[in-house]
């Protein structure tokens, strides 16, 4: 198990490698805008430019850039300095990472607590009203997209903007540390928010797997061994449909670690989301290849982490 | 090689009256089980015999109350020591499962669950019935039964998941843990059809030596006649729903009745048949039971088949000289006497017709 661990972290690392070669070949190579441009003005006359091309270093051969670049990361672990802020790219991923965290956590623990049940009850249920209401509430939490939701949300709940002025609205994120209070409840409507859509796919696919497994033959044994059907369904049943969702469930945590950028532009919350997208509209390049290196590294231990949860959850894995 | 009959017969500890099973399917009804009764005494084995499809199975796990949903329709009476399953609660059907009567499986790999530790379910069946029991009891109970079912190093086996055991060993473990709360009557549905032949006739044996022990009453359902000659006291041969043939096991094998009886024992291989016998199929596919064949639900496959067998719908009868051998059949006993003669004798069966359509 350790030597197959180290062979995905080294594989990693290639691949790592890989995503920063890629992004680093979409933005700097690819016609796109430029940094100087932006930073210098609309009526900047061609020495000015030049005087910001060579500040930011843009002037040198493209693969003297990229070699400076991974150097500086990999000795010094130093992802390079903002374009637009001057800030170190390190310092401001730090910073903006602790919200993106929250974000993504408070969401991951609604949408388990809420679509679990969902699944499950639905599954036994088939074909009564819970489960249609389910499947129906299941469709319009996958169809709605969440920037409409946030926005409706803000709309009938945020105590600035809305018609049921109950919780902080937008831009009323504070770290934890500042004023837990202030923290979570500027959280809760974005937790909700982020949390539906995945609570909806969750609970659908909960509900496929465990209609699948409840007819499975070891079902019928737990019943023929005279199990409660509580004990039959929560145990025996869920335990092997829930299965194949905490690859998934890992998977979509690491996704939204890497930011959840609608969700964090739509209620202002200075996540790792936000500042990818800022980055971007501000032809920031460091801070674009920090925001998109961190994300692929979330992936990718993510990755990582739901084979090692696999093999513990399935003992048929674990020998492979 | 069966005991004889015990000197005192017991009287029947399960009891199938008159027992009916139909799906509602969107095809229309399938009527699974169509009025079959049959009854089983403590210590004693009643084989069970058919087809798949033939309902042997649905008959069983409608006795366990394990077949049950708004399709399903039951009536009949499921009589444990008196007590009518069919009209009994989930609850107390529930404290019975697993614990008066318990089932053994066909496939072990599928009927034990993956994830679970061999040890960790059989502990489970009994704590489900024992509400005091501790766990480091129950897993002690546990190696005991994996030892009573001769798993070799049980004491490591009962952290084994199913997945690390061979498929005699996983069926050895699905009958401990069929037999952790010492049930009075054992429903075995085809054990032996995943194993391997010679593991085959160790669980039969394992099956035997467990009944006689613990005095269990014991369901073998199988499609294999051989298996039945090797355990059953009593057969009773099903085919599309019914039981067409019911017999100890030694008049069965010995002058057996009905045409279907005689198709599954011509499709046997038997090593004492004359070299070069060959091995008969049945002719045809088993009948739809949504729209089953009128008269006697045999007749699109029987060779011995008149005019008359179309229309009549036969009843399990007595025949006149053996009143525990119940056949339900429209030809004579003494055309039958004779067909078997000759079947016996390995001539080509006159009469026997090509495959025709169902």
């Amino acid at each position: 198990m350790a030597a197959y661990v180290l062979r995905r972290v080294l594989w990693g690392v290639v691949l790592l490698a890989l995503v920063s070669l890629l992004t680093f070949v979409v933005f700097y190579v690819l016609p796109s805008a430029d940094p100087a441009q932006l930073r210098a003005g609309r009526n900047a006359d061609p020495a000015t430019l030049a005087q910001i091309r060579q500040n930011l270093g843009l002037d040198r051969p493209l693969t003297a850039q990229y070699w400076t670049f991974l150097t500086h990361l990999v000795l010094h672990a130093d992802l390079g300095f903002s374009y637009y802020s001057g800030a170190s790219v390190g310092s401001l991923l730090v910073d903006r990472l602790p919200a993106t965290i929250s974000l993504t956590f408070g969401a991951v623990v609604i949408w388990v607590l809420v679509a679990v049940p969902l699944g499950v009850v639905a599954a036994v249920r088939r074909g009564t009203w819970v489960d249609k209401l389910t499947t129906g509430g299941a469709l319009l939490g996958i169809s709605a997209p969440v920037y409409w939701l946030g926005l409706l949300a803000l709309y009938l709940f945020a105590d600035d903007i809305g018609t049921f002025p109950l919780l902080p609205g937008a831009g009323s994120y504070v770290p934890l540390t500042d004023d837990p209070w202030q923290w979570l409840t500027s959280l809760i409507l974005p937790w909700l928010v982020l949390a539906s859509t995945f609570t909806a796919v969750y609970a659908r696919l909960l509900r496929g797997n465990m209609i699948e497994v409840l007819s499975e033959d070891y079902v019928r044994t737990a019943r023929a061994k005279g199990l409660s059907e509580r004990r039959v369904v929560w145990n025996h049943g869920l335990r092997a449909a829930v299965t194949p969702l905490v690859t998934l469930a890992g998977l979509d945590i690491g996704l939204l670690l890497g930011g959840a950028v609608l969700t964090e532009a739509v209620f202002g919350i200075p996540g790792i989301g936000r500042l990818n997208y800022e980055a971007i509209v501000h032809a920031d390049y460091p801070v674009i290849q920090g925001t998109v290196l961190l994300a692929a590294c979330f992936v990718i231990v993510a990755n990582i982490a739901v084979d090692v949860a696999y093999a513990y959850l399935d003992p048929r894995v674990r020998e492979q | 090689m069966n005991p004889s009959p015990p000197p005192a017969p017991r009287p029947p500890i399960l009891r199938v009256e008159d027992l009916r099973v139909a799906f509602d399917t969107r095809d229309g009804v399938v009527q699974a089980v169509d009025g079959v009764s049959w009854s089983v005494a403590p210590g004693r084995t009643l084989g069970i015999v058919g087809e798949s499809g033939s309902g042997k199975t649905v008959a069983a796990t409608t006795a366990m109350g394990l077949v049950h949903g708004a399709r399903v329709r039951t009536s009949g009476r499921v009589l444990l020591e008196g007590e009518d399953l069919l009209a009994a609660s989930p609850e107390r059907l529930r404290r019975l499962r697993g614990a008066a009567i318990a089932m053994v499986f066909q496939d072990p790999l599928s009927a034990l669950h993956p994830l679970m530790r061999v040890g960790t379910q059989i502990a489970e069946a009994l704590r489900a019935h024992r509400a005091g029991m501790s766990a480091a009891a129950a897993r002690e109970r546990a190696v005991e039964l994996l030892e009573q079912v001769a798993i070799p190093n049980a004491r490591q086996r009962v952290d084994a998941y199913p997945h690390e055991l061979s498929g005699g060993m996983r069926q050895r473990a699905m009958i401990a843990m069929a037999l952790a709360n010492e049930p009075r009557v054992l429903i075995a549905d085809e054990p032996t059809t995943a194993l391997d032949v010679t593991v085959q006739r160790q669980i039969l044996a394992l099956l035997r030596r467990l009944r006689d022990e613990l005095g269990m009453a014991m369901v073998l359902i199988t499609h294999d006649l051989g298996v039945v000659a090797e355990t059953a006291d009593e057969v009773a041969v099903m085919y599309a729903g019914r039981i067409v043939e019911q017999a100890p096991a030694a008049e069965l094998f010995a002058a057996p009745q009905h045409p279907y009886t005689w198709g599954l024992l011509r499709s046997m291989p038997r090593l004492d048949a004359p070299a070069g016998a060959a091995l008969v199929p049945i002719p045809g596919r088993p009948p739809s039971l949504v729209h089953p064949p009128s008269g006697c639900r045999f007749h699109p496959r029987c060779p011995y088949v008149r005019d008359r067998h179309r229309s009549v719908d036969p009843a399990l009868e007595p025949l006149a000289g053996a009143p525990q051998h119940r056949v339900a059949c429209l030809l004579s006993e003494t055309e039958r006497a004779a067909i078997w003669a000759r079947i016996a004798a390995g001539e080509p069966v006159a009469g026997a017709t090509e495959d025709r359509p169902v």
